[in-house]
């Protein structure tokens, strides 16, 4: 489909895996720009959703029955599959649990309650989705530790030198994202983790966002905790993943009780399972789980490596048509990127520019995209954000960049 | 025919015209919003900011000879049009009329077609608002 494109994945290929993209909506064809919001859902994870309803759908685990069996191996080959993925030391190391948010706010619950204490420091960054500041602040209310915020640059950019004056033997934990949802900014998390280190700081790496356009390695990355979404990743909604390091994850209390998470319960006292199920209570997204293991596969069988380059160059090329654009303001302009462009117009709110583009059929994300103190920061009451996926192409842009034109005008 | 039910009525009139073409009845909406009477800049408070909306909206109202005079804005120009309706459908009433009038013209005209579920809501706090300021008004003129 994209002529021009000089990387050299088959993008008519690709779309033809997600017969989302193809459809009208109002009356145009659809471009489907909020990627970074939620991914849309590989073929192979569809089919794999219905043959889990139409023919396996049973409980997982303790199941004597052939059904059983089936769901069970399914699921516990997702596991395999994120430990590979992912390459963690062990595939015990992979808890799954409904999303990014719920892995963090287990770590902030069952790691916070046993290892914060009274005047503790927890390092953030100002460029945070809310998932990964709100569990923080009712830790720290909790425990009576501090949070204290790594400032970033003008760019959008975490300010290393302001971070290593914030480290100190008082800093417990240092929870940042990997790349920013808001600006798109990809961030060093491996020298934020190796300095953190130093000062025998537990990491939390927010990877929801990383996950499908860069490699994820935790054992090069060396982090503690490290969560993503499959629903990002081109997967079903309502399943994530919770890495943490085996002694951690063993040392800490369940964050909720339940069936699973057990090895015998009596009035008199229960003893817990061991890890992942400890943190597994009651009956995960079995199908979801299972059906998740193929958007990895999507992901690795076009090559990380593959994606980044392409997304890169839709990147670059939205950014010099967009800038053609009177009035447009880029917002976070990092070196390092994911495909992910916030801006503002001049004169247009970024809600009427969301509503008159969906009308001609182009899908963007508007608002504060749940980092308001990033936007305190920039000093504005949000943007309008375009995030590019794998299935994108040039001629969408030129559709978008048009479309934005004309909008413009106008206004003018 | 009231005052209010005929504006509703000129309201489904002009909307029918332009066929549930998303485009254009959009870019009508924000012709109105930019016909509206402009609100001093002492209105544009955090008082007269209507709560529930997602874009900023302020609203002011105050008696002229016994009538209702409504003022609106807002930051965005889809919601200072869809305003734009509610002041052109309530102004110069009387304030007892705003309580009890119903606001059909939105179903009428497809509205939440064209505006998501969010201004949706925002459009009913709208319409809450107004008929508050007008109840307030009438416990003023009855004092």
């Amino acid at each position: 489909m994209s002529a021009s494109t000089t990387t050299t994945i088959d993008i008519a290929k690709i779309r033809s895996e997600f017969p989302v993209l193809d459809q009208e909506v109002n009356g145009k064809p659809l471009i489907y720009f909020d990627n970074a919001a939620s991914s849309q859902t590989v073929k192979s994870v569809v089919d794999a959703l219905v043959q889990f309803y139409e023919k396996d759908h049973a409980n997982i685990h303790r199941g004597i029955h052939t059904l059983a069996e089936r769901s069970t191996k399914g699921f516990e080959a997702t596991r395999e599959r994120v430990h590979k993925f992912i390459n963690s030391a062990e595939v015990d190391e992979i808890i799954f649990t409904k999303g990014t948010t719920e892995s963090i706010n287990l770590v902030a619950q069952s790691w916070g309650s046993k290892f914060l204490s009274e005047g503790d420091e927890i390092l953030i960054s100002q460029l945070e989705h809310h998932s990964n500041i709100v569990p923080w602040q009712l830790a720290a209310e909790r425990t009576g530790a501090i949070i204290k915020v790594i400032p970033i640059n003008d760019k959008g950019e975490i300010l290393m030198d302001e971070y290593k004056k914030l480290l100190s033997s008082k800093t417990k934990l240092v929870a940042v994202n990997y790349v920013s949802n808001s600006l798109g900014t990809i961030n060093p998390v491996k020298e934020i983790i190796e300095l953190a280190m130093a000062q025998r700081a537990t990491t939390m790496i927010d990877a929801a966002q990383a996950a499908p356009h860069v490699k994820i390695d935790v054992q090069n990355l060396n982090c503690d905790f490290l969560a993503l979404s499959s629903h990002k990743m081109y997967g079903p909604t309502g399943v994530g993943v919770l890495y943490g390091r085996r002694d951690l994850l063993e040392s800490m209390p369940p964050y909720q009780g339940g069936g699973e998470m057990i090895k015998d319960v009596s009035f008199n006292g229960t003893t817990f399972n061991d890890i992942p199920y400890k943190f597994e209570a009651g009956t995960p997204n079995i199908g979801e789980v299972i059906a998740f293991k193929y958007a990895m596969d999507f992901i690795e069988n076009i090559g990380h490596e593959n994606i980044q380059a392409y997304e890169n160059e839709l990147l670059e090329y939205a950014n010099i048509k967009l800038s053609k654009i009177q009035g447009f303001t880029p917002i976070g302009t990092a070196e390092n990127k994911a495909s992910v462009i916030s801006f503002l117009i001049n004169n247009v709110h970024p809600y009427d520019l969301g509503q008159l583009l969906d009308v001609k059929g182009i899908a963007v994300r508007t608002g504060h995209h749940c980092t308001q103190p990033l936007m305190d920061f920039l000093e504005i009451d949000g943007t309008v954000r375009a995030s590019f996926a794998v299935y994108n192409t040039k001629e969408e842009i030129d559709v978008f960049c048009e479309s934005l034109q004309k909008i413009v005008e106008r206004f003018n | 025919m009231d005052l209010i039910k005929q504006r509703q009525e000129e309201i489904i009139e002009e909307f029918a015209m332009l066929d549930g073409d998303m485009e254009m009845t959009l870019d009508y909406i924000m012709e109105l919003g930019a016909e509206l009477a402009e609100l001093p800049d002492e209105a544009r408070i955090e008082d007269n900011i209507v709560k529930g909306c997602q874009s900023k909206v302020w609203l002011t109202a105050e008696l002229d000879n016994d009538r209702v005079q409504f003022k609106a804005d807002s930051n965005t120009a889809i919601t200072k049009g869809l305003v734009s309706l509610l002041v052109r459908t309530l102004n110069q009433s009387a304030p007892q009329d705003v309580v009890n009038a119903e606001i059909y013209f939105p179903q009428q005209i497809g509205m939440d077609r064209f505006i998501g579920t969010q201004r949706s809501n925002g459009f009913a706090a709208m319409i809450k608002q107004m008929k508050m300021y007008a109840l307030a008004l009438t416990a003023k003129q009855e004092s």
